[in-house]
C-alpha cells in the first residue's frame, strides 16, 4: 500500500498530461500510453529546462528592441510623434489618462519584465536543486501562467488604432517595428512558461530517502 | 479502466499522490502540498458549458459583423470591424502582426467555440464523437491563446485614447465584446474536463 507522502513518480504512478488519469506505469516496458486517451505517459516535460531557457534568451533578446524602437507613430496637422513603449505610457499619463495609463503601464511594462525576472528565478532555483519556499514558487510559477498574456494589450491597441486612423495628412497611425518585437516577447515568454515543469521545484524536496522505492 | 487507480489523484503543479475525496456541490478541492487546483464539482457543467458557449457563438457572430467604433473628423468618417482591421493590417505591410490579431481574436475562438458545442451537444446524446480524443487536445492547447477578453481591453484603451482627438461612435461590437467577454468567462467556469472524461468512459460502458 502506498503512502500518500510523496510524489507519484516515486511510486511508479503517472498522470497523464492530457486527460489525468492516473495509471501504474511499468519502467521496463515500452507500451506507456493512457490507456484512457492513448496519450504518451511521461513523468515530466521532457527537456523542459533547456527548452524554457533558450525560449527565455530569445525573449531578453527581443526585449531589447521592443523597448528601444518605435511602437506607433502619431501623425496629424499640428503634430507628429513617435512613441515607445514608454512614452506611450508617459504620454497617456501626461494629458489625465491616469487610469487606462496605469492599466498599459501594467500590462506592458511590469507584466513582461517581471515574467521574464520570475521565470529565469524559478529556472535557476531548480536547476540548483533548492529546497526553500516551494510553495511560493510553485505560486509564482502559477501567477506567471495567469498574467503573462495580458501583454497583449498593446498590440491590440495598436492594431485597432492603425487600422482605424487612416484619414491622409489629417490624422494618421501607424505601427512600429517595436510591435512585431513586443510581439515575439509575449509569444516566447508564453510557450517558455508553458515549457516549464512545476514538478521539478517540488522534485528535490524528496531525495531525503532515495533508494525506498527501488524494489518495486 | 483499471478500477485502483480510479479514485487516485496526482497533482499537475507538484506531483503529490492523493487520494480523491467526494465534494460538495460548488466546492473545489486542492491539492495539500502546493494548494493547485485539483478538480472542481462544477454544477451541471456539461448543460451549462454548452449553454453559455453556445450564447458566445452567437454573440461571437454579431461582434464580427458590426462595426465597433467609428471617428469622425471634419466631415470625414472612418468605420471599422475586427476582420477589417485585420486586413488593413496586412496591407500595411505589417502581415506577422495581422496574423497574430486573426489567430488569436477570430481563428482560435472559432475553432475553441464551435468544438466544443459538437463535443457537448453529442455527449448529451449519449454519443461519443468522432475523434474526441483529437478534440480534447486540441482545446487544452489552444484555449490559453483565446484572447477575447484582452481584445476588449484593448478595446477600451483605444477608445481612451482616441477620444482626445476626434469624435467617436460606439458601434454594436463594442458592446458585442463586452457580453462576449462575460459569456466565455461564465462558460469557462462551468468547464471541467475531468467531467467530460467521466461521461466520455460511462457513456464508452454503456456501448461495450
Amino acid at each position: 500500500m502506498p503512502t500518500f507522502s510523496t510524489n507519484a513518480a516515486n511510486q511508479g504512478f503517472c498522470s497523464c498530461h492530457v486527460c489525468s488519469l492516473v495509471s501504474r506505469v511499468d519502467q521496463m516496458s515500452d507500451s506507456r500510453r493512457c490507456p484512457r486517451c492513448r496519450a504518451l505517459l511521461r513523468f515530466r516535460k521532457p527537456a523542459s529546462v533547456s527548452r524554457c531557457w533558450s525560449l527565455l534568451i530569445a525573449a531578453y533578446i527581443l526585449y531589447i528592441p521592443a523597448n528601444l524602437l518605435t511602437m506607433m507613430e502619431t501623425g496629424s496637422l499640428l503634430n507628429y510623434r513617435k512613441d515607445t513603449i514608454l512614452s506611450g505610457v508617459v504620454h497617456l499619463w501626461e494629458t489625465g489618462s491616469w487610469g487606462i495609463s496605469t492599466i498599459v503601464f501594467i500590462a506592458s511594462v511590469m507584466i513582461p519584465l517581471l515574467k521574464l525576472i520570475s521565470l529565469s528565478l524559478l529556472l535557476v532555483s531548480v536547476q540548483r536543486g533548492s529546497k526553500l519556499h516551494p510553495r511560493l514558487r510553485t505560486s509564482l510559477y502559477r501567477s506567471v501562467e495567469l498574467v503573462g498574456r495580458w501583454s497583449m494589450l498593446d498590440i491590440y491597441v495598436v492594431t485597432l488604432l492603425a487600422a482605424l486612423v487612416q484619414m491622409g495628412t489629417m490624422a494618421t497611425v501607424k505601427a512600429g517595428p517595436a510591435a512585431l518585437a513586443f510581439g515575439a516577447v509575449v509569444i516566447l515568454t508564453m510557450f517558455a512558461s508553458m515549457q516549464f515543469e512545476p514538478r521539478l521545484i517540488w522534485d528535490p524536496l524528496e531525495k531525503r530517502e532515495p533508494d525506498d522505492d527501488d524494489t518495486e | 479502466m483499471n478500477r485502483d487507480t480510479a479514485q487516485l489523484i496526482v497533482c499537475h503543479d507538484c506531483d503529490l499522490l492523493q487520494r480523491e475525496i467526494a465534494l460538495k456541490k460548488g466546492c473545489s478541492a486542492s491539492c495539500s502540498r502546493c494548494g493547485a487546483l485539483l478538480y472542481r464539482n462544477a454544477t451541471d457543467s456539461i448543460n451549462r458549458t454548452l449553454a453559455w458557449t453556445a450564447a458566445a457563438f452567437i454573440v461571437f457572430i454579431i461582434a464580427n459583423i458590426f462595426p465597433i467604433f467609428a471617428i469622425e473628423l471634419q466631415g470625414d468618417r472612418s468605420v471599422l470591424n475586427l476582420i477589417e482591421a485585420v486586413s488593413s493590417i496586412w496591407t500595411q505591410k505589417m502581415q506577422l502582426m495581422s496574423l497574430v490579431v486573426f489567430v488569436t481574436t477570430i481563428l482560435i475562438p472559432t475553432v475553441e467555440m464551435l468544438s466544443m458545442i459538437y463535443l457537448l451537444s453529442s455527449l448529451k446524446m449519449l454519443r461519443i464523437p468522432f475523434g474526441h480524443i483529437m478534440i480534447m487536445k486540441m482545446i487544452r492547447v489552444v484555449s490559453p491563446w483565446g484572447m477575447i477578453e484582452i481584445l476588449m481591453l484593448g478595446m477600451l484603451v483605444s477608445l481612451v485614447k482616441l477620444t482626445s482627438s476626434f469624435k467617436v461612435i460606439l458601434g454594436l461590437a463594442l458592446w458585442s465584446f463586452g457580453l462576449l467577454t462575460f459569456l466565455l468567462a461564465a462558460a469557462a467556469a462551468s468547464f471541467s474536463a475531468r467531467h467530460i472524461w467521466n461521461l466520455i468512459d460511462k457513456i464508452g460502458g454503456m456501448k461495450s
